[in-house]
Parts: C-alpha cells; sequence; structure tokens
C-alpha cells in the first residue's frame, strides 16, 4: 500500500493549504459560527464508526463503535442546527439587495 | 492497484461530491450574505456522506447503526437549543464529543488487529488516540471552565509544566515502543490513559481570559485527530475533513494569540489570571469620577457619534438586548452608534458578535478593532458595558504589565468615557486599570442590564 499512502499524504497537504486559503477569508464577524460548523463537519468521523458497527467484528468493537456513533451524531445535528440559528440572527441595517 | 467492488466505487465518488461539498461550504462562511448557502452544502455533504457509507460492503447489520444515529440525534438537538450565552461551553463540549467518537474508533480498530501489520498503521493510530484522548479530556475542562463548575482562575502548581512535559513524553514514547513491538498489546492502554491524564493536566491551569486560544486549539487538535483516523482508515473524506477543522482551529488560535499578544507556549504553560496579590494589594483607593443614569443618559443624547465596547460582563449580565433598546433609541435620536469588537471580547473567537446579532443588532453595526481604533478620538463618548482589560491604557505604557503589548481598544482617546461595572474589582489578568481615574472617565457603578436600562428610561421619558 505504498503508493497509497502517498497519495493520501498529498491530499492532506493539498487540504491543508486549501483549509489555510479559505478561512484566511472567514469575516471575524462569523468565527463563532465558523467553529461549530468545522465541528459539525469534523463529526464526518461518524462513517468510520458506522463500518465499525455495521460489520460486527467484535462485542467490544460494536460498543464503543455504537457510543461513538452517538457522539459524532451529536455533533453534526446539534452543530448545524447551532450554526443556523446563529447564522440567522445576522441582519444588516442596510436593506437586503 | 485497488481493486473496487461496484458499491465502493460508488461511494468513493459520493465522498468526492461531499469532500467538494465541504470546501464550499467553508468558503461560503466568508461573509454573512453567503454564509445560509454554506450551511446547506455542509448539510448536503454530511447526509451523502453518511449515506453512501451505508453501502458499504461490510456492514451486516444495520440495527446498532439506527440505534446511534437515532440516539446521537436526540442528544444534539437539545444541544443546539442553547443560549448565545453558553455557545462557548457547547462548542467545548463539541470538540470533546467529536474527540471521544475518534479515540473510541481508534481503540476499537486496535484491538481488532487491523493495523497489526503496518508500521505506518500502527504509528498513525496511536496519533490518532493521543491527539483524541488529550482533546477528549482537555475539552471536557474547558467546557466546565466555562460552564463554571470548575473554577476559571489558573490552578497551578510547582513544577506542572515538567510534568506535562514528561507526561506528553511518556505516551510518545509509548506509542514509539509499541510501534516497534505491535505485540505488546499492553502499552495501548497506557498510551490512551497517559493522554488523557495530559489533557486535563493541560487545561486545567489556564484562566478564563485565556480560553478563546484554547478552544480554538483544541478545535484543530480535534480536526487532526480526525485526519489521523481518516490515514487510518485509509478514508479520504475524512482526511479532508480533518484538515479543513484543523487548519480553521489552528488559524483562529494564532488570531487569538496575536490578540492578545502572546505566544501559544505562554498561553499553554504561563498561567494568566492569578489575581497580582502584590499589583491589587496595598493601593489606596484612587478617586473616581461616577455618574447616575440620568447624567450618562444627558452626555449620550447630546453626542454625535458614540461607540460602545461590549465585553464578557455583557454577556454574563445578559444585557444585550437592553443595549438593542439604547442602540434604538440612541439612533432615533440621531447619534451614530457603533460597536467596537476586540477580537478576544467573550469566551470565544466572535463571541460578541453572535451576543449581539442575537439581540438583533445589524452586523454592519459591529466594527473589528482594528478598523475602529482610529476612530476613537472623533468620538464624543466610548461606552464600555463589562469589558476592563481590552481597554486598559498599561498594555501600551507599562512595561511591566501582564497585559503589555497586547493590542487594545483606545478607549481613553475618545472625549468622554463611561465604563459600567460592578465594583473596581480587577478582570481577569487581575490588574487594576489606569482607565478608570482619568479625569474624562466616568464610572457607572451596577449591573449592566440594570443600569443600560435606566438609561433608556431616562432617554424616552421626555427629554
Amino acid at each position: 500500500m505504498g503508493s497509497n499512502l502517498i497519495d493520501l499524504l498529498f491530499i492532506f497537504m493539498l487540504a491543508c493549504f486549501i483549509g489555510f486559503e479559505v478561512i484566511r477569508h472567514v469575516s471575524p464577524l462569523l468565527h463563532t459560527p465558523l467553529m461549530s460548523l468545522t465541528n459539525a463537519l469534523d463529526a464526518i468521523a461518524v462513517v468510520g464508526a458506522i463500518v465499525l458497527v455495521g460489520e460486527r467484528k467484535s462485542t467490544f468493537a460494536t460498543v464503543l463503535g455504537v457510543i461513538a456513533i452517538v457522539a459524532a451524531t451529536s455533533n453534526v445535528v446539534g452543530g448545524f442546527f447551532i450554526t443556523d440559528r446563529m447564522l440567522k440572527m445576522f441582519k444588516s441595517s442596510r436593506p437586503s439587495k | 492497484m485497488t481493486e473496487f467492488a461496484g458499491s465502493q466505487y460508488v461511494i468513493e465518488v459520493i465522498y468526492l461530491v461531499a469532500s467538494a461539498l465541504f470546501i464550499l461550504s467553508l468558503k461560503w462562511m466568508s461573509s454573512p450574505a453567503t454564509a445560509r448557502h454554506g450551511i446547506l452544502a455542509g448539510e448536503i455533504g454530511m447526509v451523502l456522506a453518511i449515506a453512501g457509507t451505508l453501502l458499504h460492503h461490510g456492514i451486516v447489520d444495520y440495527k446498532w447503526i439506527a440505534v446511534g444515529l437515532v440516539l446521537g440525534s436526540g442528544i444534539g438537538i437539545p444541544l443546539g437549543m442553547v443560549h448565545m450565552t453558553a455557545v462557548p461551553q457547547r462548542t467545548a463540549l463539541s470538540h470533546a464529543f467529536g474527540a471521544l467518537c475518534v479515540t473510541l474508533v481508534g481503540t476499537a480498530e486496535f484491538y481488532l488487529g487491523t493495523q497489526s501489520n503496518s508500521k505506518f498503521g500502527l504509528s498513525v493510530l496511536s496519533m490518532e488516540v493521543i491527539l483524541g484522548g488529550l482533546t477528549f479530556t482537555g475539552s471536557l475542562m474547558a467546557a466546565g471552565k466555562l460552564q463554571e463548575f470548575l473554577p476559571q482562575r489558573p490552578i497551578t502548581y510547582k513544577g506542572q509544566n515538567l510534568v506535562n512535559f514528561l507526561l506528553f513524553g511518556v505516551a510518545v514514547g509509548s506509542a514509539v515502543y509499541l510501534v516497534l513491538h505491535p505485540e505488546a498489546k499492553l502499552f495501548f492502554p497506557l498510551i490512551v490513559g497517559v493522554s488523557l491524564i495530559f489533557g486535563v493536566l493541560l487545561v486545567i491551569p489556564i484562566g478564563g481570559a485565556d480560553m478563546p486560544t484554547v478552544i480554538s486549539l483544541l478545535n484543530g487538535y480535534a480536526g487532526l485527530s480526525a485526519a489521523a483516523m481518516g490515514f487510518v482508515l485509509q478514508n479520504k473524506l475524512l482526511i479532508i475533513a480533518g484538515a479543513l477543522d484543523g487548519s480553521s482551529g489552528l488559524i483562529l488560535s494564532v488570531i487569538m494569540s496575536k490578540a492578545m499578544n502572546r505566544s501559544f507556549s505562554n498561553v499553554l504553560f504561563g498561567a494568566f489570571g492569578q489575581v497580582q496579590a502584590s499589583a491589587g494589594g496595598g493601593q489606596e483607593a484612587k478617586p473616581v469620577h461616577s455618574a447616575t443614569a440620568e447624567e450618562a443618559a444627558a452626555i449620550l443624547a447630546a453626542a454625535n457619534k458614540v461607540v460602545i465596547v461590549p465585553g464578557y460582563g455583557m454577556a454574563v449580565a445578559q444585557a444585550q438586548h437592553k443595549v438593542r433598546e439604547l442602540y434604538d433609541i440612541l439612533s432615533k435620536k440621531g447619534v451614530d452608534v457603533r460597536f467596537a469588537i476586540h477580537p478576544v471580547a467573550g469566551r470565544m473567537p466572535g463571541h460578541m458578535n453572535v451576543l449581539l446579532a442575537e439581540a438583533d443588532i445589524p452586523y454592519d453595526r459591529l466594527i473589528e478593532m482594528d478598523e475602529i481604533n482610529g476612530d476613537f478620538p472623533q468620538t464624543d463618548v466610548a461606552l464600555v458595558i463589562g469589558a476592563n482589560d481590552v481597554t486598559n491604557p498599561a498594555a501600551r505604557s507599562d512595561a511591566a504589565s501582564p497585559i503589555y503589548g497586547m493590542p487594545i481598544l483606545d478607549v481613553d482617546k475618545a472625549h468622554t468615557v463611561m465604563v459600567i461595572k460592578r465594583g473596581m474589582s480587577p478582570g481577569f489578568a487581575g490588574i487594576d486599570n489606569p482607565l478608570y481615574y482619568l479625569n474624562n472617565t466616568l464610572m457607572l457603578f451596577g449591573d449592566a442590564k440594570q443600569f443600560v436600562g435606566a438609561i433608556v428610561r431616562e432617554l424616552s421619558g421626555g427629554h
């Protein structure tokens, strides 16, 4: 799997650069919703837990996996929900175009 | 060459689309106008990715997955409904949950032996659980401090930096040993356990004022641990999402550190905010000018340009809605009212902005420190509500001060400064603020919500 590792490292490097570029331009007004959004996206880790639980390889793994799914899903649902609530609050005093 | 089973190929394509949607989601967060699209993109990407994963050929049973998803949603929804004042602790808690997920999956993978024949696999697995473990307990500590279950003052003890350093060394050393001797399975719980303890000890000495930096850092660590999980599971979507989250957290930490003019190492190891026993005590009470709500109202009504400086104290007093009323009534009288937002005001980056937005204050009235600092000399009244250290001129002039060099809001340059405060106690830096003794400064003693309410009543009561 040697070549695969290098591919993954390329992707990681590119993603880091993209991350820096994109985040740099986020207005400081939105830093709080940014954090809750990135946290919700980060909960994509749930997919690892889903496969773990679905494969049913061992009871131990399944138990840990279910707890992991609960924790991550809570972040997904709660994170998007609260980010949306926050963004709804931002209104401009200028009339919208 | 990896062979893709039919469904595996479909999953990879779905992950590709989801990755693009995640990147777009963050890109659209660049301004409030496009931000709502950002959420939609993220939600679609997430749903696609989860749905796609359910197609995985290795899955034999969906029952427990469903249980987990439902339970998780049940917890997530109430957590998503908290007040804006509770957002910092909710955010810290969500970092803990994210790190928990990563650590648990890593642990399960280890005991299933999926990585035992790969040095690289074991290495990233160790990184995953070290980062995950310390972020889990560290974030729990942060959440506890923010919710005030734990004392906000830094808890320090002699030699703690050495202890932390040693602990981290033990964790990393055990990981190295494990990679070289994969049969030494007992080392794994040691790695996890030590990381968990390290997380606690890392955050315990950090004071409330440094929370914005610490939360951002933990956000970054949570992201990096997810990226490590991506390497372990060879999941590109996880690597990308983790890298995005990691860089976001790290950038915010740098911004926060710069805004307090302190380096990372200083934040992590240099317990800020213990009340300076020498500086605080033994100073006779110097005279301050104070004013009543009537006098304050008269001054505000006569002003042309007013800048309000909100701080964490305003949030604690839940005064933001009264502040909105003040904004409304002054604006009706033709006064130009703007808000000066210091980057570390509040308990997390951007906290003041959402608090004021929640109170329906238009976001174009919220001006960043760098933009508004030059305007203070032309400002008639600077009204400071619940902010202290970010207005302290000692940061400019007093080289002995713990906050020396920290960028501050130059409120002392305004024609008149009014400060709403409950008493003369020091802020989180534990030091006195010379601003309060200046000739053009009026202290308004009282609870923020009540005082602002009183000013509003005066302004509306037939002046």
